[in-house]
């Protein structure tokens, strides 16, 4: 079991990356948010604090920083580890967009942005604290990918490219920090109802609340689970979507 | 598409915008906005049919709580179940919360709503000591009770039309558990009720009772039922663990699952369960929500949904009015699941628009079946203007303007604090 009392979050305003925040919070962990837009991260670690008893806003702590800009990453990284001093027990990597495929599919630019955002970025961010995690041999890092990322799809492949690529490099990653006693976790969600998704039509019995989503991903970070599908039935889903023979599949509108 | 909790009516809406932080400016609107929380009223006051409703459920956040004094701010799209969740083991409690938890902080202020304990707390409004509220001009009105009592008034059982409010704070009552104490009680007769009722209601906090109203007592008027009374606990009991049962009705059956058999079974059953006399520890969760621990009991009705019908009737006709309102029900032969009677204390809420007054309140399910209903409702509505008394807007998709007016009669003082961009299918139907 991996604690969870020190925590760093990337993307924290994010609706899952929020609902993991308070969770941790709510258990008295110390935790250190990195958002993009000061004006919604603000509100979020005052909730935090309310929700923490950390009314002097010494537990919980933030910045602001574009962690799609890679030159940022170094100090990002500083600041967290003055925040929560050496010890930090776990990264959550939870930064990304759902591209629109259709204009992806117009523009080379558009394509090549949201690769460099949703998974390029992570990789940089991940390829510069593995060393530290690897000297220490403790912790866990866990990193949002997407079921997404199992199959290409026309209707969201360039998505589905980068969170693959990430799935692939936690993979490596997994093997290489196994030996330093470092858990690395890949979180697969499904469909989760959050503003990421608000033009979807959300009704049906796939969508989860991004609630339900962090229950498991804090569940799966404390286990130190190698690949997680929230909710679970995703796996069995995907297990199916894997099998279709390439020649049925390129058939398909999906 | 976005309904209200009982389905009826069902309208497209324009636009829907889900809000995500305090200070973002509204939508500019080409048609009426309407702020939306988790829908748990019934009819058409949350709904505003080919105008914009703004979802609230991202405005979550807490801002401010002193453990001292149990004063808490927080942003107006905040369930009660979150703000038990986060009060309960700190030692607070929600001072008043109406039957369900999955409600928001805007939504309970926007109908100033009413809890079992309203002969001893009130309804909502009276506890909240402040309110950030967002005009459509861009503006953002701080309102108090002390420093801008017409806006408060205004604001309090506004009904969402004076704007949306950004932000609440609260002032939560000490408890020490999440336990109670609660008895139980069989009547045979409304004046059984009145008499049970007036013994309680001086010792106990939360009372309220369940009508059996399609079977008569044992003298033969429609009245009997079950009264109950609880207040919170000062120690838990010793076995203390606590689960919710986690059930939901999974999906739409075609048709009504509520029909004459079923009611008929149902009402049976349920005055023939277990009292328990004597008080003993109950959790709060099960006594003050018992229709929580099945999530989207509202599809048994079906598609097409169904109505509720509360009504409030002043002291003076309480007695005679209540009969004769069984009576009409029983009469008709369409009974309602289960009838909920409740006395309301000696005071009338805060907001000029608010529902809660002294007399007693009576609230009716039925299942949507056209005429049958409506004709029934008119009859109901009758014995309800006759006594001079009001329906509750939360609780309505089709009183007349008629009785909308004469039930709530500062309406026009109320009217000129209405946002001009805001409106809801309700306001509409009611000031034609
Ligand atoms: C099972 C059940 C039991 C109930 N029991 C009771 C009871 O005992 N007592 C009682 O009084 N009520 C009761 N109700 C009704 C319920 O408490 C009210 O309808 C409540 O207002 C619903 O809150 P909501 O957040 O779902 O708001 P909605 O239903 O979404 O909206 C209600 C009103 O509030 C306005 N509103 C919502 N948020 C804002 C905001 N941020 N700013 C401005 N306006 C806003 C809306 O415009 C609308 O006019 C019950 C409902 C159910 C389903």
């Amino acid at each position: 079991m991996n604690r969870l009392q020190s925590v760093v979050i990337l993307g924290a305003t994010s609706a899952i990356a929020t609902a993991v925040a308070r969770e941790l919070a709510e258990h008295g962990a110390r935790l250190f948010l990195v958002a993009r837009d000061g004006e919604r991260l603000e509100p979020l670690l005052q909730d935090l604090r309310v929700r923490g008893d950390d009314a002097s806003a010494t537990r919980i702590l933030g910045t602001t920083a574009d962690l799609a800009d890679v030159d940022a990453h170094a100090d990002v990284w500083t600041q967290a580890q003055e925040a929560l001093g050496d010890n930090i027990d776990a990264v959550l990597l939870a930064w990304g967009t759902l591209p629109d495929q259709d204009a992806c599919n117009a523009s080379v630019a558009t394509t090549l942005e949201a690769i460099h955002v949703n998974g390029t970025s992570a990789i940089a961010f991940l390829a510069h604290i593995a060393p530290d995690f690897e000297q220490r041999g403790r912790g866990v890092i866990a990193a949002i990918g997407s079921v997404a990322g199992d199959r290409g799809r026309q209707s969201n492949y360039v998505y589905g490219t980068a969170k693959g690529m990430l799935a692939t490099y936690l993979q490596g990653l997994r093997n290489r920090l196994f030996f330093s006693s470092v858990d690395v976790v890949t979180i697969k969600p499904g469909f989760v109802r959050t503003p990421m998704t608000e033009g979807f039509n959300r009704a049906g019995a796939l969508w989860a609340e991004p609630e339900t989503v962090a229950r498991g991903i804090v569940k799966a970070m404390r286990r130190g689970r190698d690949v997680a599908y929230l909710p679970w039935i995703w796996w069995g889903i995907m297990t199916v979507i894997r099998l279709i023979p390439e020649y049925l599949f390129k058939r398909l509108k999906l | 598409m976005t309904t209200s909790w009982n389905r009826i009516p069902r309208v497209a809406h324009a636009a829907e915008v889900t809000l995500n932080r305090r200070g973002q400016p509204l939508p500019g609107a080409s048609h009426p906005l309407l702020a939306y929380g988790l829908g748990r009223s019934y009819g058409d006051v949350c709904l505003n049919p080919g105008g914009s409703l703004l979802h609230t459920r991202d405005l979550d956040r807490f801002i401010a709580f002193d453990p001292d004094t149990g004063r808490i701010t927080a942003e107006a799209g905040l369930t009660l179940d979150d703000l038990l969740r986060f009060a309960v083991p700190r030692g607070w409690f929600v001072p008043v919360v109406p039957g369900t938890r999955f409600v928001t902080l805007g939504g309970a202020v926007a109908n100033d709503v009413h809890g079992k304990n309203h002969h001893h707390a009130g309804s909502f409004g009276e506890h909240v000591r402040a309110m950030t509220l967002r005009r459509s001009n861009g503006e953002c009105l701080e309102v108090t009770p002390d420093d801008t009592p017409d806006w408060f008034a205004a604001t309090v059982g506004g009904l969402g039309l004076t704007g949306l409010i950004e932000t609440v704070t609260l002032q939560l009552v000490p408890v020490r558990t999440p336990w109670m104490r609660a008895w139980s009680q069989r009547f045979d007769s409304l004046d059984e009720f009145w008499e049970l009722d007036a013994r309680a209601e001086r010792e106990w906090p939360y009372t309220v009772a369940w009508i059996d109203c399609l079977n008569p007592g044992p003298r033969g008027e429609v009245g009997r039922g079950i009264y109950s009374g609880a207040r919170h606990a000062t120690t838990a009991p010793a076995r203390s663990q606590y689960r919710e049962p986690r059930r939901a009705i999974p999906l739409d059956p075609p048709v009504s699952l509520v029909n004459r058999v079923t009611l008929r079974l149902f009402n049976q059953l349920y005055y023939r369960q277990s009292v328990h006399p004597t008080a003993r520890a109950v959790h709060h969760l099960p006594w003050l929500f018992p229709l929580d621990a099945i999530r989207h009991w509202n599809r048994i009705y079906g598609y097409k949904g169904f109505y509720q019908y509360q009504c409030v009737l002043p002291p003076h006709a309480q007695k005679d009015g209540m009969q004769a309102l069984l009576d009409g029900v029983a009469a008709s032969g369409q009974g309602s699941f289960l009838a909920v009677l409740k006395r309301f204390g000696d005071r009338a809420g805060p907001g000029m628009l608010s529902f809660p007054r002294p007399g007693a309140t009576l609230a009716l399910d039925f299942p949507e079946r056209g005429n049958e209903t409506e004709h029934l409702f008119r009859r109901l509505d009758h014995i309800v203007q006759e006594a001079g008394g009001a329906l509750y807007p939360a609780k309505d998709a089709r009183m007349s303007p008629d009785l909308f007016r004469s039930g709530f009669p500062r309406w026009e003082e109320f009217a000129s604090f209405v946002d001009p961009e805001f409106s809801s299918g309700f306001w509409r139907r009611v000031t034609k």
